[in-house]
């Protein structure tokens, strides 16, 4: 079957959905997915990101569909036409989505964890504005606590439904599914509930948000300054080929290996995942390699780097002692009557 | 005196039950159907007949059962769509309460057309006195022998079955119901593929409304070319409208489609004008989710014809200057409504029942929703009507199921019609600060506050 997007040909199996034309093609074509996971059965179509615009239904009946369509659910027919960045309504399109995908989420990127590998991220630098139009107040879940391993951060949710369909496929006996409906709608295990689980980590992979995050890797590093290495060990339950993030010597975190679109290529274990910290439990095969343009590899580490020698004063780093003392940094000894000033006040 | 199809017998004391509705010649259409038409003479029946869904789309009734997949030899249902929820419509509601054998009637000619042995009847939980109405009288036509095994000595076996819904709006989109009927979260399905291929349980399956299940009796005992005769154009035979708001009679009336507006809005038979010497603002002709129409477009089209009540004429002139049909819920509004704070509701209801599935419709319902209230409540900004302009444009046509479209029709007519009471909103907070702004002090008083000033 013969397809063409934004002009380029491609000759493709029949049941090939027009994101998966898109992939295999590649380059700016490609739409951006929020929630299809080419490894869940049943993902796609939710979050409207990948929109594009059939301009010519198929050889057989060439008139264009009138709405755009979710690429990543629809699937090719010969002699297709499609639109992906050189439409301006598909552009629009994705526009609209991305605001509406950000006007609840609670932009707190510079503490959330998944800032830097985030899709959300990504497509709002590509399709978002600048400035926000929404001035209400956002809507908000109370905390909830799903275990020791994985944390839950509902605010950031966008709903794509993967963890859900991950849970489905992956485990047996899912205990986490979407509750409420509309902007209410969240991830839940409704009875407080852990998430236990031989392979609940793969969640936190196939999250696109920062809505579930390691809790082992937890505030620990900024994911830009960890250096990506593919490693792998013998593991029984799983194919035990993975992704170490490091800093210095220290495993801070390990994930699945993940493509150019940020899906796994295998799905990994809870126990390699969480409780291999120790790099003598690896075999290290070299460093990744970025195949995307992202925020981690501007501390690209292949690269040679000079090192920065700071000429200055000695002791300036450390700032005078008055204004040490105004910012309380606890190695400035006060004496007795400012440290009853510090703790009660100047009353 | 308009022709009565479904409410004939609506006066006759004692119909919901089973030997009243018997005699009065109930379940003929089955007995008909059954020992002298093939199914495929009933769907032809029917395709004659033009039905047209009264759900809302419109869609005829004989094409989506002519789409249903026979050759994979998997069991086929129908499934009665009795999940009416739209705001406005009430019509499905009394149907079943009143006449509650008309539709198990429907039912099982209907079923033996597309060859089911497992038919649905999908209610919504509110309407849980219904559903025990319904459950009664299945069992009466079980007891007498139009369900079950044999029916009819023929060899056609049905089951039926009343589900209760747990009170979600969506769940009466065709593939979440049918979810919901297999027990999972009602979410609207992707298409393709149609429930005509893969519906309830990946099986072949037909959603109807209950209004038109409930017209497929008549239709096999007076035959389709006899339907077809009755209406105008393409919008064929009677529908019920369920007519609400400041009108003199609000009810379900059984309409011959083709009436007239004026008449129907006017004549004592009908609605009887309005209910006090308020005059008529504006008019929803099709449930809270059709444009609403102010009052220069209700009774003549843009064009000048007279608008009738049927599915062309109400939508003449697209979106600009028409609306829809829809499913019959024809609301009335005098002047001292607040078209504002009526767009606010319907979207509050949207926010409320959108499934959360796909980001537009659970986003923007909710926005759309809090920037209504905030124009409402005094607290708009001149910059907001751009905003829900634009914000309705983005839902309409980008979601899965038609609720996004639902959700952004009315907000974008009451803007199209009303933009100065909107604009009225935002510039004089201290006059709308109370509900009834508009009652001592309608929007034609101080509409000049408002009239772009030439200099």
């Amino acid at each position: 079957m013969k397809v063409t997007i934004d002009g380029q040909s491609i000759e493709v199996e029949p049941g090939t959905t027009i994101l998966q034309a898109a992939r295999m093609i590649g380059g700016e074509s490609v739409p951006p997915a929020m929630c299809y996971y080419s490894k869940l059965k049943g993902s796609g179509g939710k979050c409207r990101c990948c929109l594009v615009e059939v301009s010519k239904g198929s050889e057989a009946d060439p008139r264009p569909m009138p709405k755009l369509m979710a690429s990543c659910v629809t699937g090719v027919m010969d002699g297709m036409e499609v639109k992906s960045i050189s439409s301006e309504r598909v552009l629009d399109a994705r526009k609209s989505v991305t605001e509406f995908l950000l006007i609840n989420h609670p932009l707190d990127c510079p503490v959330c964890d998944q800032a830097g590998e985030c899709d959300l991220q990504n497509l709002s630098f590509k399709h978002g504005a600048a400035k926000t139009r929404f001035i209400e107040e956002k809507r908000t879940f109370e905390p909830e606590n799903i275990g020791p391993y994985i944390q839950l951060h509902m605010n950031r949710c966008i709903l794509c439904y993967r963890c859900v369909m991950t849970a489905d496929q992956l485990t047996d006996g899912r205990v986490h599914g979407v509750m409420n409906r509309g902007d209410h709608a969240q991830i839940s295990t409704y009875i407080s509930k852990a998430i236990d689980n031989e392979f609940s980590g793969n969640m936190i992979d196939v999250c696109p948000v920062g809505a579930l995050t390691d809790k082992t890797f937890r505030f620990k590093q900024r994911v830009w300054f960890n250096k990506p290495y593919n490693a792998h060990r013998d593991c029984d339950k799983c194919c035990g080929k993975t992704t170490l993030w490091m800093f210095g010597d220290e495993i801070q975190r390990v994930t699945a290996r993940k493509d150019v679109y940020h899906e796994v290529e295998e799905f990994i274990c809870n126990e390699c995942r969480f409780e291999h910290k120790d790099p003598a439990d690896w075999v290290i095969e070299g460093p990744r390699k970025f195949e995307k343009d992202s925020v981690i590899n501007q501390n690209n580490y292949t690269r040679e780097l000079k090192p920065v020698k700071i000429e200055t004063e000695k002791n300036i780093l450390l700032g005078r002692d008055i204004d040490r003392k105004k910012i309380s940094m606890k190695d400035v000894p006060l004496d007795a009557e400012e440290m009853k000033e510090l703790k009660e006040g100047n009353v | 005196m308009g022709r009565k199809i479904l409410l004939e017998h609506i006066n006759v004391p004692g119909i919901k039950t089973y030997d009243i509705y018997r005699k009065m010649g109930g379940y003929a259409s089955v007995e008909k159907a059954l020992k002298s038409m093939t199914p495929d003479e009933v769907v032809e029946e029917v395709k004659t007949s033009g039905l047209r869904g009264r759900g809302g789309a419109g869609f005829p009734t004989g094409m989506k059962w002519s789409f249903i997949d026979k050759k994979s030899g998997k069991p086929r249902h129908l499934v009665c769509n009795a999940d009416e929820s739209e705001p406005g419509t009430f019509k499905d509601r009394f149907l079943m309460e009143y006449i509650p054998h008309l539709l198990i009637e429907g039912m099982i000619t209907s079923s033996y057309a597309l060859g089911c042995n497992l038919s649905y009847i999908y209610i919504r939980g509110e309407y849980m006195w219904v559903f025990r109405i319904l459950e009664n009288a299945i069992k009466e036509a079980y007891a007498a022998g139009w369900l079950g095994k044999n029916i009819m000595g023929t060899g056609w076996d049905l089951d039926l079955h009343v589900h209760c819904g747990a009170g979600a709006y969506i769940c009466g989109e065709e593939t979440a119901l049918i979810e919901s009927l297999e027990g999972k979260r009602g979410n609207p399905r992707i298409k393709p593929p149609f429930p005509a291929v893969s519906g309830l349980w990946a099986n072949p399956t037909v959603v109807n409304n209950v209004e038109s299940i409930a017209a497929v009796p008549w239709i096999v005992n007076n035959t389709g070319a006899e339907y077809a005769k009755i209406g105008i154009g393409r919008s064929t035979g009677t529908k019920l409208i369920s007519a609400s708001g400041h009108c003199k009679n609000p009810g379900v009336y059984e309409i011959e489609l083709g009436l007239g507006v004026d008449e129907f809005m006017n004549s004592d038979e009908y609605l009887g004008g309005m209910m006090d010497d308020r005059p008529l603002k504006a008019l929803v002709p099709g449930g809270s989710s059709v444009p609403i129409l102010p009052a220069n477009l209700i009774f003549k089209t843009a064009e000048g014809n007279d608008r009738l009540m049927s599915y062309e004429s109400l939508s003449d002139g697209g979106f600009a200057t028409g609306s829809m049909l829809g499913s019959g819920g024809f609301i009335v509004y005098n002047d001292t409504t607040c078209v504002v704070r009526n767009t606010w509701n319907f979207s509050r209801f949207y926010h409320h029942e959108s499934c959360g599935q796909c980001s537009p419709c659970r986003e923007g319902t909710g926005w759309l929703e809090k920037v209504l209230h905030r124009i409402e409540t005094g607290h708009g900004r001149e910059e907001d009507i751009e905003l829900l302009w634009d914000i309705q444009r983005k839902i309409e046509g980008n979601t899965i199921c038609p609720l996004g479209d639902a959700a952004a029709w009315p907000v974008a007519a009451a803007i199209r019609h009303f933009r100065d009471e909107f604009e009225y909103h935002v510039r004089f907070p201290e006059k709308i600060k109370n509900r009834d702004h508009f009652v001592a002090e309608p929007f034609e008083k101080v509409k000049h506050l408002v009239a772009k000033q030439e200099v």
